[in-house]
């Protein structure tokens, strides 16, 4: 019987369709006392690379997966033990582990269960982690889906019930986005709270969804606990509209990639993987329009058309702002026009997508806006 | 949402979604409703390999069963065409084309070019193509470089489910004669395939794997034979550049190039018989647009200059494989002036 000292660190599964993970490098070393939540490995996933954060607190005993191989989703990559326990014992459950992983018998990782409920007659898709009482919802920017919550979705839905949407015109959400409006997002948000039977949660939302949730905040106030608003559109004047305008008409890889490395502090981000899933999406049939009208929702010449500032102003639901000092789609100076309203956190190394390059910081800030909430 | 599917649920979802959304959309071919001896319409066999299947009895009147004329209905369907209608005429084998040349090459290929572009032709010839399944030499040819020599055709060869329902969609919609390739070897494949409409563009390549050292341009089934290979080779340290063409005409000639002006390397792999095939024709563009970059000779994996053998051990050898591939990428990564 194994020393129950011993702790597995499993490859983790991050988003919807991960099989499989990549260590690119190791961040502690065999012998190294490691405390919970350091940074353990980079990982590839295929669509990014991502910081593993160590679940275990203690000394890292032994590295299982090497660099550069391909593992699936659940296997064992390392093992914490107390420095007290035998290595004859650790080489042992190293064995174990590797026949369990060529025997092809791993346990499935409960990744997120998607379901789809009807709102005002389109079907929207969401992506639920975890059934704790405490309800967040993610809500994610323009041309985005609710898989790139996943650096954060996880470690969030610790006690809680975690839902991210796919708002109209994206993802397996229905295509048609109304008139595009910000009004018509909300209530689509606000539809989803009453169609999944919550009757007030913790919104976070990125970019234009930052400016949706704080719609729906400004719309009905006691149906929010707080918000959490990353990178969102719609306070302060300032965008890379071009950006906008190419997402919504690139037809080809060519012409998508580019545009996509301003999304990220480090452009290295931008993968070929994250533009062919794109191209995806943007390939089926209504998201031409629906890109179409939510540029024009959002976009008045070379600046921003909407405004949440004020709309944020009209509430006063407890508020945290996460912002990248290197965005280069809504350009940081615009947290100025939060003022006084709530914190705002600044992120250094992280463009637009910090939950993506700073999963940590979000999810920090997420924790301290459903604290106040 | 995306779901797991073959290549033949693919090509029949996106005939009867289309069908569905686009009440021009007709089907026509030989045995979609029974076939000799059969009793007809109860015995609806959706095409010899049973693509088409389901649609006869769901979109009654729009699913023809033809006799077996391939210049009468292939020329029936170009007339629908250029009537107004939608046709997507599935021509058994393509070794059969050769008795619907004129209808296709002078006929549909035309009428666009001569008449001002008063005249569309929006005309769909499914087709199935290439070796493997011991059928010899009259239903085994890989013929898409015929089509793609003419002007006016546009020629679509899907690798995978995913390219088969968005390249076929595009097809449909598109206002041009398209001749669609589906390889028989491919109908029981299976890949994951939005249950959404969607369409992919032609002439936009797909860069299927990454990598530094070599390009390497697989057609139609190949690129799984090139997928193989390369999965083969990382493990001996050389990164292959994939690039899946997806429609040899329009083709993507700027996403090769691209490629082998970083890599310096090419490797095309194409299932056809050698002279003026997809192989030459590629190797020709980027000896002539991309000189300065290659760093070793072109290599071509093709089949051998001659019919397909009906002898099961000939056919097999007859097939470009991965380890032919294999070769051909070490001698152009071993290569030494």
């Amino acid at each position: 019987m194994a020393d129950e000292r011993i702790k597995h660190v499993t490859m983790p599964k991050w988003g919807l369709s991960m099989k499989t993970g990549r260590i690119t490098e190791w961040l502690a070393e065999e012998g190294e006392t490691v405390s919970q939540g350091a940074d353990l490995a980079d990982i590839d996933t295929d669509k990014i690379v991502g910081t593993l954060e160590s679940p275990e607190e203690g000394v890292l005993r032994r590295i299982v997966a090497d660099v550069g191989a391909e593992i699936p989703v659940g296997a064992t990559i390392a093992l914490f033990a107390p420095p007290d326990v035998p290595d004859a014992e650790i080489d042992a459950e190293v064995a174990a582990a590797r026949e369990k992983l060529a025997s092809g018998e791993l346990e499935e990782v409960a990744g997120p269960t998607v379901a789809t409920v009807e709102v005002d007659g389109r079907p929207l898709a969401y992506a639920t982690l975890g059934d704790g009482e405490e309800v967040v919802v993610l809500v994610h920017g323009y041309g985005g889906d609710k898989n790139s919550w996943l650096f954060v979705q996880e470690k969030l839905a610790e006690g809680r019930t975690v839902h991210a949407l796919d708002l109209p015109g994206h993802g397996e959400s229905a295509k048609d986005v109304g008139d595009g409006g910000l009004d018509e997002l909300a209530r689509a948000v606000i539809g989803f709270l009453d169609a999944v039977g919550v009757p007030r949660a913790h919104l976070v939302g990125h970019s234009l969804g930052g400016a949706v949730v704080t719609a729906v905040a400004a719309a009905a106030p006691d149906r929010v606990r707080s918000l959490t608003l990353v990178a969102p559109a719609g306070f302060g004047t300032e965008v890379d509209g071009e950006y906008l305008r190419v997402f919504a008409s690139a037809a080809s890889r060519r012409e998508l990639k580019p545009q996509l490395g301003k999304l990220f502090a480090d452009e290295n981000l931008a993968t070929r993987q994250l533009a062919d899933d794109l191209l995806r999406y943007k390939r089926l049939d209504g998201v031409d329009a629906a890109l179409d009208k939510l540029v024009k929702t959002l976009l008045d010449g070379e600046t921003q058309a909407i405004d949440a500032a004020s709309l944020l102003g009209s509430t006063s639901v407890p508020t945290v702002v996460v912002w990248g000092r290197e965005d280069r789609v809504l350009p940081v100076a615009n947290a100025a026009a939060v003022g006084e309203r709530a914190e705002v956190r600044y992120v250094d190394g992280a463009g637009h997508m910090v939950h993506m390059e700073n999963p940590g910081a979000v999810r920090d800030a997420v924790e301290e806006a459903v604290r106040r909430g | 949402m995306a779901r797991t599917i073959s290549y033949r649920e693919a090509i029949n979802e996106a005939l009867a979604q289309e069908m569905e959304r686009d009440e021009r959309v007709i089907v026509m071919g030989e045995d979609n409703a029974g076939g000799a001896g059969s009793p007809g319409d109860e015995d609806a066999w959706g095409g010899v390999l049973g693509v088409t299947k389901g649609l006869y009895h769901r979109f009654p009147g729009r699913v023809l069963d033809t006799p077996i004329s391939e210049s009468a209905f292939i020329g029936a369907a170009i007339g629908a065409a250029t009537a107004g209608m939608r046709p997507v005429a599935e021509l058994m084998f393509i070794d059969f084309m050769g008795v619907c040349f004129d209808q296709i090459f002078n006929q549909a290929a035309k009428f666009r070019y001569m008449f001002g572009g008063k005249a569309l032709t929006p005309v769909v010839i499914r087709t199935m193509y290439g070796a493997g399944l011991r059928a010899a030499a009259q239903h085994s040819q890989a013929l898409y470089p015929v089509f793609t020599h003419i002007p006016g055709l546009k020629v679509a060869v899907p690798s995978s489910p995913y390219e088969a329902k968005g390249l076929l969609t595009q097809a449909i919609r598109d206002d041009d004669p398209v001749i669609f390739c589906e390889h028989k070897a491919l109908y029981d494949t299976t890949g994951e395939v939005p249950e959404e409409q969607y369409v992919i563009p032609f002439g936009e390549a797909n860069v299927v794997r990454d990598g530094g050292d070599v390009t390497v341009v697989a057609i139609g089934r190949m690129v799984s034979v090139a997928l193989a290979a390369a999965d083969e080779l990382a493990g001996a340290g050389i990164q292959c550049e994939v690039i899946d063409p997806r429609t040899t005409s329009p083709l993507d000639t700027d996403t090769i190039l691209e490629s082998v002006e970083s890599t310096g390397r090419l490797v095309v792999v194409d299932e056809s018989t050698p002279r003026c095939n997809l192989a030459t024709d590629i190797s020709a563009t980027v000896a002539q647009q991309a000189f300065g970059a290659l760093r070793a000779p072109i290599e071509m994996v093709t089949a051998p200059h001659t019919p397909v053998p009906f002898a099961g051990n000939l056919e097999d050898l007859y097939i470009p494989d991965a380890q032919r591939v294999v070769n051909a990428v070490k001698s152009v990564t071993s290569w030494e002036r």
